[in-house]
C-alpha cells in the first residue's frame, strides 16, 4: 500500500475510535461530519472533477432523505430496502433533471440546476398529505439494530468509508480523468471523440447517487425531515464547505466539512451571527485561499520542498 | 367564474408587483449585462435600501415630503455601498473564474443580513405611506389603494428613463458597448474599470430604490432579501439575462402568475413559477427577448 493509504487507513481507526469515548458530543458531531462529508464529496465530483456547478445538490440530498423516510414511514419498507431505493430515486433524479441541465453551460447551467431544486423544495412544502408540508416528516425510527448513537456511528462510517472508496475508484479511474479533461477544455475533449455531454450526465447521476446516500443517512439520523435541507441557501452551504476544504483535492471537501460543522458548533454556542462568520471566512477563503485547506498545504509543501 | 371587475383588481395586484420585480431585476440584469456577474447580493441591497428607509424616515419626521426625501437617501446611500463593494473587493475576482464571483456575492448576503439584524433587529419594521397618497381609490366597486396606482405608473417611467439613457446618450452607448466587448471599448481609451462601478452602483441604486419604495407596503424583515433574489432571478432568467425589454416582460409575467396562480390553483402557484423558470431555461436559455450569447 501506497504511504497515502496508510494514512487513511490510521485516520479511519481513530474515527472508528470516537465512540469509544462514550461522549455523546463527538458522537454525534462524528456522524454529522461524515454524512455532511460525503454529500459535499459527492457534490465535488461534479465541482472539482467535471467542473460543473452545481447549485441545486439539495435536491438529490432532499430526494434521498425523503424518498428513504417516506418509504419507511407510509409503506412499512424496512430500512436496508429503502435505504438502497432512495440512492436509486436521487440518481434516476439526477438522471431526469441532468438530461436538461448538461445542455446549458456555466451560469446557465447553474441557474437551471437552482430551478429544479427549487422545484423539489416547492413541491415537498406543499405536498402536505405526502411530505407534511412546511412541517415536515417528524418521527423517523432508527431501524432497532442501529439504535444507538454508537451503532448507528458506525453503520454511517461503514456506509461512508465503502462510498469513498468507490468515488475515488471513480475519480482515478480513466472515466474518473476523461472528466477533468472535460473540466479543463470541453471543446478540445469533444475533438478528440468523446462524447462530453454523456461523460458530464454520468458524473451527474453518480454524485446524484451518493448525496442520495448522505441524504438518506441524514434523515435518519436526525429522526425529522424538513423541506429546508431542499433549499438553496443548503445547497449553497455544501458549495463553501467544499471550496473551504478545497475542491482540487479528493478530501478537501471532507476537511471542509468536518472545519466548518465543528466551528458551527462552537460558534454557535456564544452567538447567534453564525452567517457573518461564515460569510467573512468565506471571503477571506476566496481572496486569499481560492484553493482552500488542501491547496493551501499543498502549496506549503511545495514551497517547503523549493527551500531545501 | 368571479366578475370581471375583480379581475381586473386583481392583475392591477400582479401589476404592482410586477413593477417592484422590474426595478430590482433590472438592476440585477444590468449588472449582469455588462459586468457578467450574477450577483446574488442584490436582494440584500433591496432589504438595506428598505430598513435605510425606514431609518430616514425617523430621522426626517418632521420635515415636510419626509418620505420621499428618505427614499432618495435611502438608495442613493445603497448605490454608494454597493461602489465601495465593487471598488474595493468584486473587481479583483474578475480574472477568476465565475464560481469565484458567485460565492462572494453570497458572502455578502450572508454578512449583510447578519448586519442587518445586528442593527435593526429581527422585528418587523414598518413605514406609514405618504400622505399625499395615503388612501384608496374606486375602481369598479372595489377600492385600490394609491400608492399602487402610483407604483404602477413609476415602473414604466423608470424603464422608459432608462432606455432613453442607454439609448440615447452618449453614456449609455458606452455602457451598450460594454455589454458585446469590453476589451474592445477599453483598448478604444474608456475607462472599463470606472464603467464597471458606474454600471454596478446604477444596479444597486436600482435595489435600493426597489426597497424604499416597498417600504410602505411590505413588512421590513430579516429574510426579505432571499425571498426576493430568487424572484429577480426567475424575472431575468425568463425575459433574457440582460435583457432590458426582457426584464419588463418577464416582471409583468411573473406579477400575473402570482396574482392570478393563487386564485386559480393556490398549492401549486409557487410550483408553476420554477416549472416556468426551467421551461425557459431548456428551450431558449437566454430567455425570452434575450439574444443567444456569442461566445
Amino acid at each position: 500500500m501506497s504511504r497515502q493509504n496508510w494514512l487513511l487507513l490510521l485516520i479511519t481507526l481513530l474515527v472508528a475510535g470516537i465512540p469509544l469515548t462514550e461522549s455523546r458530543f463527538y458522537i454525534f458531531l462524528g456522524t454529522d461530519i461524515l454524512i455532511m462529508g460525503l454529500f459535499a464529496v459527492s457534490l465535488n465530483l461534479l465541482l472539482g472533477y467535471t467542473g460543473l456547478v452545481s447549485f441545486g445538490q439539495g435536491a438529490y440530498f432532499g430526494v434521498g432523505a425523503y424518498t428513504c423516510a417516506l418509504l419507511m414511514k407510509k409503506a412499512g419498507l424496512a430500512f436496508p430496502a429503502a435505504f438502497l431505493v432512495s440512492a436509486f430515486a436521487g440518481a434516476l433524479a439526477a438522471l431526469i433533471i441532468g438530461v436538461f441541465c448538461i445542455r446549458l453551460t456555466k451560469i446557465y447551467f447553474a441557474m437551471l440546476t437552482l430551478a429544479f431544486s427549487q422545484i423539489i423544495w416547492a413541491i415537498a412544502f406543499k405536498w402536505n398529505s405526502l411530505t407534511g408540508g412546511d412541517n415536515g416528516i417528524i418521527g423517523i425510527a432508527f431501524p432497532p439494530y442501529l439504535d444507538s448513537g454508537a451503532r448507528f456511528f458506525y453503520f454511517t462510517l461503514a456506509v461512508v468509508v465503502l462510498s469513498l472508496y468507490v468515488l475515488r475508484k471513480v475519480v482515478n479511474s480513466p472515466f474518473g480523468r476523461m472528466l477533468t479533461t472535460i473540466r479543463e477544455n470541453p471543446e478540445r475533449t469533444e475533438f478528440i471523440g468523446i462524447n462530453v455531454k454523456l461523460f458530464q450526465l454520468m458524473s451527474f447521476m453518480i454524485s446524484g447517487f451518493f448525496s442520495a446516500i448522505a441524504g438518506a443517512l441524514f434523515g435518519i439520523f436526525n429522526h425529522s425531515i424538513f423541506p429546508d435541507i431542499l433549499s438553496w441557501p443548503q445547497s449553497a452551504e455544501v458549495l463553501i464547505m467544499t471550496l473551504l476544504g478545497g475542491m482540487y483535492n479528493f478530501f478537501g471537501p471532507f476537511v471542509g466539512t468536518a472545519v466548518m460543522l465543528y466551528l458551527r458548533l462552537q460558534v454557535t454556542s456564544y452567538t447567534q451571527y453564525w452567517p457573518l462568520i461564515m460569510g467573512t471566512i468565506l471571503s477571506v477563503l476566496l481572496f486569499f485561499f481560492p484553493g482552500g485547506i488542501m491547496g493551501f498545504l499543498q502549496d506549503l509543501r511545495v514551497f517547503s520542498r523549493g527551500k531545501k | 367564474m368571479p366578475e370581471p371587475s375583480f379581475l381586473i383588481i386583481q392583475s392591477l395586484n400582479g401589476l404592482t408587483l410586477a413593477m417592484f420585480l422590474f426595478l430590482i431585476a433590472s438592476g440585477l440584469s444590468l449588472i449582469f449585462g455588462i459586468l457578467r456577474v450574477l450577483n446574488f447580493a442584490h436582494g440584500s441591497f433591496y432589504m438595506v435600501g428598505a430598513y435605510l428607509t425606514y431609518q430616514f424616515v425617523s430621522l426626517f419626521i418632521n420635515a415636510p415630503g419626509y418620505f420621499w426625501w428618505a427614499v432618495i437617501f435611502a438608495s442613493c446611500t445603497v448605490a454608494l455601498l454597493g461602489g465601495i463593494i465593487e471598488r474595493l473587493l468584486l473587481s479583483r475576482l474578475y480574472l477568476r473564474e465565475e464560481l469565484n464571483q458567485l460565492l462572494f456575492t453570497y458572502a455578502l448576503v450572508l454578512i449583510l443580513s447578519d448586519f442587518a439584524r445586528i442593527l435593526w433587529g429581527t422585528e418587523q419594521l414598518s413605514v406609514s405611506r405618504p400622505a399625499v397618497l395615503k388612501g384608496a381609490v374606486d375602481i369598479f366597486g372595489h377600492l385600490f389603494p394609491k400608492y399602487n396606482i402610483f407604483i404602477i405608473f413609476l415602473g414604466p417611467a423608470i424603464a422608459l428613463l432608462f432606455w432613453m439613457i442607454l439609448n440615447k446618450t452618449r453614456w449609455g452607448r458606452i455602457i451598450r458597448a460594454a455589454s458585446l466587448d469590453r476589451e474592445m471599448l477599453g483598448s478604444l481609451g474608456v475607462n472599463v474599470n470606472r464603467l464597471f462601478t458606474v454600471v454596478f452602483m446604477i444596479g444597486s441604486w436600482l435595489a435600493g430604490l426597489g426597497g424604499a419604495l416597498v417600504s410602505p407596503i411590505a413588512a421590513i424583515v430579516p429574510g426579505m432579501d432571499v425571498e426576493i433574489i430568487i424572484d429577480a432571478f426567475i424575472v431575468v432568467v425568463i425575459g433574457g439575462l440582460g435583457s432590458f425589454w426582457g426584464t419588463l416582460l418577464g416582471s409583468v409575467i411573473l406579477g400575473q402568475v402570482v396574482s392570478f396562480g393563487i386564485l386559480v390553483f393556490p398549492r401549486l402557484s409557487m410550483v408553476f413559477i420554477y416549472v416556468l423558470m426551467a421551461i425557459v431555461l431548456i428551450l431558449r436559455p437566454w430567455g425570452l427577448l434575450g439574444k443567444p450569447s456569442q461566445r
